[in-house]
């Protein structure tokens, strides 16, 4: 039994290796995909009608088509085709990453399109631009709306992270996946990625909702 | 139909602040103005009536090209604004105030952060002199003890002179108010009157779309009655509601009264409004 634990204990830098590398493709996907997925959401609702169906065509492709397919078509085919020496870790962050954007869009123009049309056109009539008033007063009322179903689009993009160990990125189920077959001892390793999963979620979605929290404004608590 | 001595028809125009000449909009087909002009002169308080749907609202967002006219010009100063620039029409409308029947505040913004964030972003004040000018309007309002609060911390009255302070902030030339006071309830009417019959006391220019008739009559220096996108009366409310008068806009405020009368059964005093 002991010995069962000294095994694990030290298999356990590495597997944690593993969740370091999960954590950081999390990161780089949300990024990407806050970074694009806000001005899409913004081309949704304001912009002319050939931008929207546009950016309607990259929400459908990249929510219609599975992860899986698209990290093999990127990672062997359009990176290949392209002469573009890419990383299977930053070919992974990218695919989540455009992937994500594609939901994270939705969500943010859920938020958007909750506010009243009053408030552009009470900062246009204050001499604002278009620019200027979604910059200070529809973006800041928007992404507080958006923040909890924003939450769960980092609880999915975690699991959805584990896919790209086909691409042979070590993160944490890879790690296991491949300490599991090295040692045979499946059950524990697994049992192990599986709370380090449950535990990123929790530690996660505590920081979202202390967000949620701090952002909430002054008379909108519901007690 | 003009109403004889009405008070309007030859005045200079250089001396108009804000002045719409022949201004149109359709929109889905239907025409909702036709051909509307009118002037403000400095310090004058315009009163806009009418049923609803007469194009009252249409007519206030088209004097600040909220909602682009498709038809007429706009003058500001004399000067002819080309909507089209879209430099010109930013300081157009920062010059031209405007007040929404369901206030527009920023709700992410305390009160004080209401009327300082154009002085900020627009005007180009400093933060801190942006917080002293927005403090100052609030002041003005009587809001000064209210300045941290935000738009659901506050009544309904107190959100309509917050915006009222967030237009005055931005040195106006001229105000319009788009039934400023008909979402709040009754009770709350008259803080938010009050502050705009400062506001007429002290010179502001203004364009107002009310039902508040016994406002209109006691301060609009001329009341422009519309229906179906025109203006179809217009005069001092002495000429358009004298007793007897036999004008539309005195037959419109007939019924409105009956109509509140007749909400408010026990208010025997309902029909005060008729001479």
């Amino acid at each position: 039994m002991l010995e069962d634990i000294y095994a694990v204990a030290g298999e356990l830098p590495y597997i944690l290796f593993g969740s370091l590398i999960t954590l950081e493709v999390v990161f780089f996907s949300l990024a990407l995909g806050l970074v694009l997925g806000i001005p899409l959401a913004l081309a949704q609702v304001y912009g002319p009608p050939a931008l929207i169906r546009l950016v309607g065509l990259y929400v459908w492709f990249f929510r219609g088509t599975p992860i899986l397919v698209l990290l093999y078509l990127f990672y062997f085919g359009l990176f290949i085709a392209l002469r573009l020496d890419v990383s299977a870790l930053a070919s992974s962050c990218i695919v989540l990453g455009l992937t994500s954007a594609a939901y994270q869009a939705q969500i943010f123009r859920g938020g958007i399109e909750a506010l009243p049309h009053g408030q552009l056109k009470a900062a246009r009539a204050l001499g604002m631009s278009d620019l200027q008033g979604i910059r200070h007063v529809i973006l800041p009322q928007a992404l507080r709306l958006a923040l909890p179903g924003w939450s769960n689009e980092f609880s999915i993009l975690l699991k959805d992270s584990a896919l790209v160990h086909v691409l042979g990125v070590p993160e944490l189920l890879a790690a296991s996946h491949h300490v599991a077959s090295r040692t045979g001892g499946h059950f524990t390793y697994y049992i192990l990625a599986g709370l380090i999963y449950l535990s990123i979620t929790l530690v996660g979605l505590k920081l979202l909702r202390g967000l949620e929290a701090k952002t909430r404004l002054p008379g909108h608590a519901h007690a | 139909m003009r109403v004889e001595g009405a008070a309007c028809v030859n005045e200079p125009r250089e001396q108009s602040v804000l002045r719409l000449e022949g201004v149109g909009k359709s929109l889905g087909g239907r025409r909702i103005l036709n051909d509307v002009s009118l002037s403000l002169r400095k310090g004058e308080l315009k009163v806009l009536i009418g049923p609803s749907g007469a194009g009252k609202s249409t007519l206030l967002q088209c004097a600040n090209c909220l909602i682009r006219p498709d038809q007429g010009e706009i003058f500001l100063d004399g000067e002819r604004l080309n909507q089209h620039n879209s430099g010109q029409l930013r300081l157009f409308r920062r010059q031209v105030g405007m007040i929404f029947q369901d206030f527009n505040l920023f709700d992410h913004l305390s009160a004080q952060g209401n009327v300082s964030i154009a002085l900020e972003k627009v005007r180009g004040l400093s933060r801190r002199e942006a917080g002293e000018r927005a403090l100052a309007e609030l002041a003005r309002v009587g809001l000064a003890d209210r300045a941290a609060l935000y738009p659901a911390e506050l009544s309904g009255g107190q959100k309509q002179r917050v915006a009222l302070a967030r237009a005055l902030a931005m040195d106006p030339r001229a105000i319009l108010l788009d039934e400023p006071t008909s979402a709040l309830d009754p009770e709350l009417v008259g803080e938010v009157l009050a502050v705009i019959r400062d506001l007429a006391a002290g010179g502001m220019t203004m364009l107002m779309a009310t039902h508040q008739m016994d406002f209109a009559r006691a301060l609009a220096d001329e009341i422009l009655f519309m229906d179906n996108g025109r203006i179809i009366e217009q005069g001092g409310p002495d000429v358009l509601l004298r007793q007897g008068a036999g004008t539309r806009t005195l037959d419109f405020c007939t019924r409105l009264s009956l109509e509140l009368a007749g909400r408010d059964g026990l208010k025997a005093n309902g029909l005060e409004l008729l001479p």
